[in-house]
C-alpha cells in the first residue's frame, strides 16, 4: 500500500504503476460529465486545477438547514467512460495530475496520461459508503448551478483508497483485461 | 402536488367543523382514511430506506463467496473486500449503499379495485421525502433543459408498475437501479453474423457472453444478469428486470433456462475479468432468464445488467397499510 499527500505533483504520479494500490490524502475536487463538457468548451473553472487530481464523482450531499454546512453521506466514483472525448484535453488545458473514477478510460485518455504527467486511479464503484467516511471536510462547493451530483465540490479526505489502472508509462490495465478476456471469449463462443 | 394535498386536508378539516350529530361519522372516517394514508407513507418510505441502505441476504451472501474466491492480496481482493466493508457500513449508518441511488423502479401487484392514480401519487410523495432525507439522491434530470428539479419526480420518473393478482394483499417492490449497470445494459437482435449467434439458445448464449464481455468492468461487477428472450423491444427490456426481482438462489422451471443459466455464470467467470474490471475469479454473481413469444420476424434478446449493489426490496402491506412482512 503506498501513501501519496496532498500537494501533488506529477512528478509523484510518474512513479507510480500499474497495480499499486494508493491511499490519498489531501484535496480532491468532484467533476463528472457536466464540468468536463464546461471545461472542454473552453469556460474559466472557478478553481485553479494545476496540480490537482479530479474525481469522477456525484455525491450525496445534504445540507444542515441551520449551519448551512456541507456532509457528503454517499460518495463512490462514476463511470468515467463518458469523458473519454474531454479528459486528455482538460489533463493538458488545466494542468491536472490524476483522475479518479471507474471503469476505466480509452486510448485518447491513456496517451494524455503519458504526455501530461498524470494517473487514473480507480476506486470501487458502489462503495459510497466507506468512501464517503474518507472524506473529512466540504471545504467548498462551486458550479452549484449545473446542480447537485454535477457541481464541482472541493472535499479533503484522508487514506482515500484507490487503484492505480492507468499509469503515466502508457500502461492500461483495463486494455490488459479487455484483450485478455477477448481471447478467452473467442474460444469460448 | 403536495400543496394539493394539503389543500384537501384544509376542506377535509373545514368539514369536521360542521355541527355535531352529523359529523360523527364523517369525522371518524376521514380520520381512518388520512392515518391509513400516512401509515402507507410511512411504509413506502421506509421501504426506501431500506432498498438504498441494505442488500438483501440472497445477495450478501453470493458477495461473500466472491469474496472467498479471489486470491488474497490481489487488487481483486481488495475490491471485494471493500464492498464488504461497505455493505456493512451502509447498514450501520443507515445511508445509501452507492451515491448512484438509480432509477427508482416500483411494481405494484394489488387485488381488483386498486385505485392506481391515488396509489401512485403516494408513492411519488414518498419518493420526494426519501430525496430530502438522503435515502436518494437528486437523480431526476430533464432530459431537454438537463434541469434537476432535485425532487426525483417527472415525465417516466418514479417509474410504477401495476399488476393485478387474484389475491387479497398487496406487495410493492422496489428496485434502485445505477446508471453504470444501465448504460451497460444490451439488445441484441439474432442473427447476429459477427457473433456467429443463430435464432437458438446457443445464439442467445453468445449474445449473452458478448454483453458480458462488453460490459468489462463498468457496470460494477461482479453483476447480475436478467435476460429476456423475445418480446418486442419494449417487453423484453422490461421482463430483462422483472427477472432481477427473482431470488438468486431460485431455480428456473424451464429445464433448458435454468441450464442456460448455469452456463452463463460459470462461462463468464471463465472470462477473467473479475471485480471492478480488474482481474479476478468473478465476473458474474447470477444469471436469471425468461422468455417471451415473439413474432416470426424477431428474435430479440434483451439483458439488463445489475451491478453488485443489487438493490431490490418488497413489502407485503398488511390491513392497515402498515408493513406486514418483507419479501427478501
Amino acid at each position: 500500500m503506498k501513501k501519496l499527500n496532498y500537494p501533488f505533483s506529477q512528478e509523484q504520479m510518474k512513479e507510480l504503476k500499474v497495480g499499486d494500490m494508493v491511499l490519498l490524502t489531501g484535496k480532491l475536487f468532484t467533476g463528472r460529465d457536466a464540468v468536463h463538457k464546461r471545461l472542454h468548451d473552453g469556460i474559466k473553472p472557478p478553481v485553479d486545477l494545476k496540480n490537482q487530481i479530479i474525481y469522477h464523482c456525484g455525491p450525496v450531499i445534504l445540507q444542515d438547514p441551520k449551519t448551512k454546512e456541507y456532509r457528503v453521506t454517499a460518495a463512490g466514483p462514476t463511470t468515467s467512460i463518458r469523458e473519454e472525448p474531454y479528459q486528455a484535453d482538460v489533463m493538458k488545458d488545466y494542468g491536472i495530475v490524476g483522475v479518479i473514477g471507474k471503469g476505466g478510460m480509452g486510448a485518447k485518455t491513456l496517451a494524455g496520461c503519458k504526455a501530461y504527467g498524470c494517473v487514473y486511479f480507480h476506486a470501487i464503484g458502489g462503495a459510497a459508503q466507506v468512501l464517503a467516511e474518507k472524506i473529512d471536510k466540504v471545504n467548498a462547493v462551486h458550479w452549484l448551478d449545473l446542480g447537485s451530483p454535477e457541481a464541482i465540490w472541493e472535499l479533503s479526505v484522508t487514506d482515500f483508497p484507490v487503484v492505480v489502472t492507468m499509469d503515466a508509462h502508457g500502461h492500461s490495465l483495463h486494455a490488459e483485461v479487455e484483450a485478455s478476456s477477448n481471447e478467452a471469449l473467442k474460444k469460448l463462443l | 402536488m403536495a400543496l394539493k394535498q394539503n389543500k384537501k386536508k384544509d376542506k377535509k378539516l373545514l368539514v369536521k367543523k360542521k355541527p355535531i350529530k352529523k359529523t360523527v361519522v364523517k369525522k371518524s372516517l376521514t380520520k381512518s382514511k388520512l392515518n391509513t394514508d400516512k401509515l402507507l407513507d410511512d411504509s413506502l418510505l421506509e421501504l426506501i430506506r431500506v432498498t438504498s441502505a441494505e442488500l438483501p441476504n440472497d445477495v450478501q451472501k453470493v458477495i461473500l463467496e466472491a469474496l472467498e474466491r479471489e486470491e488474497k492480496n490481489t487488487t481483486a481482493a481488495y475490491a471485494m473486500n471493500i464492498i464488504k466493508a461497505n455493505i456493512d457500513l451502509a447498514k450501520k449508518k443507515s445511508q445509501p449503499l452507492c451515491q448512484d441511488t438509480g432509477t427508482v423502479i416500483f411494481y405494484v401487484t394489488h387485488p381488483v379495485g386498486l385505485n392506481q392514480t391515488k396509489f401512485s401519487k403516494l408513492i411519488k410523495k414518498a419518493v420526494v421525502a426519501a430525496t430530502k432525507k438522503g435515502y436518494l439522491r437528486q437523480n431526476s434530470v430533464d432530459s431537454l433543459t438537463g434541469e434537476n428539479s432535485g425532487l426525483n419526480v417527472g415525465p417516466g420518473h418514479p417509474a410504477i408498475h401495476f399488476h393485478e393478482h387474484a389475491k387479497k394483499s398487496i406487495e410493492v417492490k422496489l428496485m434502485l437501479k445505477g446508471g453504470g449497470c444501465e448504460n451497460v445494459g444490451a439488445q441484441y437482435s439474432l442473427p447476429n453474423t459477427a457473433l456467429g449467434a443463430g435464432r437458438d439458445l446457443d445464439g442467445v448464449r453468445k449474445v449473452i457472453l458478448d454483453a458480458v464481455f462488453k460490459a468489462q468492468g463498468k457496470g460494477c461487477g461482479p453483476g447480475v444478469l436478467g435476460v429476456c428472450i423475445g418480446g418486442d423491444r419494449g417487453a423484453g427490456y422490461i421482463e430483462s428486470k422483472e427477472q432481477l426481482f427473482r431470488k438468486l438462489d431460485d431455480k428456473n422451471k424451464i429445464k433448458s433456462l435454468s441450464d442456460l443459466e448455469v452456463e452463463i455464470v460459470e462461462t463468464s467467470n471463465k472470462l477473467g475479468i473479475g471485480p471492478m474490471g480488474f482481474g479476478g475469479k468473478t465476473t458474474l454473481l447470477g444469471c436469471k432468464i425468461s422468455a417471451l413469444n415473439r413474432l416470426p420476424a424477431s428474435f430479440f434478446v434483451s439483458i439488463s445488467y445489475m451491478c453488485w449493489a443489487y438493490r431490490r426490496q418488497g413489502i407485503e402491506l398488511g390491513s392497515s397499510s402498515t408493513i406486514k412482512k418483507w419479501l427478501y
